[in-house]
């Protein structure tokens, strides 16, 4: 993908399609808003982020005690455990296990550390078939791409494209481009894939402490389809997944669909803590740059993040550029703070893809305070190499971005109603005790073209 | 040192001064008929449809009018006869052809419309996720105001496995467009039963 080339390069593409961003950028706003809706129906909204982020905080401080207390009670449940430092070792684990246990045909559900372990492709050349089975995440397979938002994986791409994927892998009409009639194609191809699966490999979105379990949630019903009918069930999960207590589940399930899409919760949130007779389950505890990014005292809160989504769904460059842009596996804000921890060099532009207008911290479900760590990264950035790259950078992304008057305008806007909007209505709401300490980030007086109009000055 | 000794060394340096834990939240509950009426609210939001009944029997009067009597009905509830009996299926896979499962809840939020069904209720894990359609029925004394007061309520490692199920299987990733169906049921129905 955009593997060597700087988030402006790689933006500079998604913005020739004027419609398509313009397209991104509402569907993303949308989303956004519908967050907002579902947020402000909760008068506890506030408390539960508090709570949320707390309880992280309380498990990045004991993670290791977590870790082997989950582990032992996953053991004594009839779980295999396994730890993995690093991708290599979390592959070779997963490979490993299909070996042994003879598996021909496999299904996953989406989970974002088997893509940050680059899994499928280290599979597939091993001679398997890896079958995607989240409807947006079989679409970019079928279509060689990564997926380019972590809750919508196909979000950049229109129907009528997916409808000519859907011609060609899955013989539908040509020209058919009904959301209704292409999912019912896939559903047709996907219960036979489900049928055939020997083993089903999925995500975590919760690993608990108290009980050795963990949760899956998705809206499809694709985990369990697959793991239910599958005789072995590989779980693949960060470290950083852990939830100390069970009850601590009702903060994260009544904040994370939210957040995400605004939905008041997934449809199915699976609790497993046992295979079923006759069946076999492993989970595999990941590392990979993990335990690294807690030592950094300034970053490491970006542990906390539960893959809601809604960061990417309010940031202005990200809604305006496309998660490709990115070149890396999780993109957007949490993102740009994620990656510069696992390679420095390779994500040095991604800080910079930012207004820091800090509408990302404000909706953070457990508060991450995003923009202050992009600012920091710049400043690490700045401090360890030549800072002119970075700077040149941030001209160039105001110039690709900001060069068409449209996109500029549409930008400049939404990135100030981003900040307008949100804050204030976080703020003014009676339950809010955050928002009287008034501890957001000032809404900058100067447009961004004025910004820009400075700082090509200076340069 | 093998790699998990390495991961909790490496945790044991950098982990941040030890803080502690927030107490459990809980509020209040409301109103049974504030409850209904948020549960239907919810569910409908989700892709699903409530039904209050009074009396379980009515379930099986709604359901003869709005499915087919020829295609095969896996019913967990005594009060209804199915057409397949679970209990002799020994794989998953022979419940492929399941048009329609009638399962009992155990819990269920008003916020947001999920039902607790712990294996108990499913017999075969699969079974709410591989039928085309799927009906819940759940009693109205056992409707709380939200998540926080199922965990409450529930061990959840009672059973092997547990699902909260809210509506039916869906998805929204082609341009965004709601479909409905996308793997699993096509169709959630929930009897509230309120006596
Ligand atoms: S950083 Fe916060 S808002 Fe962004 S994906 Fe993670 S939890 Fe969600």
């Amino acid at each position: 993908m955009a593997e060597n080339r700087t988030h402006a390069e790689a933006a500079e593409e998604f913005l020739k399609d004027e419609e398509r961003t313009h397209w991104h950028d509402d569907t993303l706003w949308h989303v956004r808003t519908k967050r907002d809706t579902a947020a402000q129906k909760l008068p506890e909204w506030e408390v539960l982020r508090e709570n949320a982020s707390q309880i992280k905080e309380y498990v990045l401080s004991h993670l290791d005690e977590l870790l082997i207390q989950f582990e032992n009670n996953a053991t004594a449940n009839g779980v295999t455990v396994i730890w993995a430092k690093n991708a290599q070792e979390h592959n070779d684990h997963v490979y490993r296990i299909l070996q042994e246990n003879h598996v021909k045909n496999l299904v996953k559900s989406k989970s974002i550390l088997t893509e940050e372990c680059g899994l499928n492709h280290f599979l597939e050349a091993k001679g398997y078939d890896v079958v995607d089975t989240d409807l947006g995440e079989r679409i970019i397979q079928f279509n060689h791409q990564v997926p380019s938002h972590i809750v919508m994986p196909a979000i950049h791409l229109k129907k009528k494209e997916i409808g000519d994927i859907f011609h060609k892998h899955l013989g539908t009409d040509a020209g058919a481009d009904d959301p209704q009639y292409l999912t019912e194609a896939a559903r047709l191809h996907l219960r036979e894939k489900f049928i055939q699966a020997n083993a089903a490999i999925t995500g975590v979105n919760f690993g608990i402490a108290e009980t050795g379990g963990f949760v899956v949630c998705t809206n499809e019903g694709n985990a369990d389809m697959g793991t239910h009918l599958a005789d072995i069930h590989i779980a693949c999960m960060g470290i950083e997944k852990l939830i100390p207590r069970a009850a601590d589940l009702g903060v994260y399930l009544r904040l994370l669909a939210r957040s995400a899409t605004g939905q008041s919760i997934t449809n199915y949130n699976s609790h497993f803590h046992r295979p079923s007779p006759g069946k076999k389950m492993y989970i595999i505890l990941v590392d990979n740059g993990r335990t690294e990014q807690l030592g950094r005292e300034d970053f490491r809160n970006s542990l906390k993040c539960i893959r809601c989504g809604a960061c990417m769904n309010t940031c202005p460059i990200y809604r305006r550029s496309s998660g490709f842009s990115y070149g890396s596996t999780v993109p957007g804000p949490i993102g740009s703070i994620l990656s510069p921890g696992i390679d420095l060099k390779k994500h040095s532009t991604l800080p910079f893809a930012s207004t820091l207008c800090g509408s990302c911290s404000d909706v953070c479900p457990v508060k991450i305070n995003i923009h202050e760590q992009l600012y920091k990264w710049r400043q690490v950035i700045a401090k360890e190499g030549n800072p002119e790259p970075a700077k040149k950078w941030a001209m160039k992304l105001a110039g690709k971005v900001l060069g068409n008057p449209t996109l500029y305008n549409i930008m400049g806007k939404s990135a100030r109603t981003a900040l307008k909007l949100s804050p204030n209505s976080l703020i003014y709401t009676r339950f809010n005790a955050w928002g009287k300490k008034r501890d957001l980030p000032e809404v900058p007086k100067e447009s961004f073209k004025e910004w820009y109009k400075k700082n090509r000055t200076n340069d | 040192m093998t790699s998990r000794e390495q991961i909790l060394e490496a945790i044991k340096k950098y982990k941040p001064a030890a803080t502690g834990l927030p107490e459990h939240l809980s509020y209040p509950t409301l109103e049974v008929d504030q409850l209904i009426g948020q549960f239907q609210q919810s569910s409908m939001l989700n892709g699903g449809k409530t039904i209050v009944i009074k009396t379980v029997e009515e379930v099986s009067s709604y359901l003869q009018v709005h499915f087919d009597k020829q295609l095969q009905v896996v019913s967990l509830i005594p009060e209804l006869q199915g057409t397949l009996d679970i209990t002799k299926i020994l794989d998953p896979h022979d419940l492929e052809a399941v048009e329609l499962a009638v399962l009992r809840g155990t819990w269920a939020a008003a916020e947001n419309a999920a039902i607790w069904m712990p294996e108990e209720n499913l017999v075969h894990r699969a079974l709410p996720f591989i039928a085309q359609h799927l009906a819940v029925v759940i009693e109205s004394k056992n409707l709380v105001r939200d998540m926080h007061a199922i965990y409450e309520k529930i061990k959840v490692d009672e059973f092997g496995y547990g699902v909260f199920i809210a509506g039916p299987s869906k998805t929204a990733d082609i341009e965004q467009s709601l479909v409905i169906g996308a793997h699993g049921p096509r169709s959630m129905t929930v009897f509230l039963v309120s006596t």
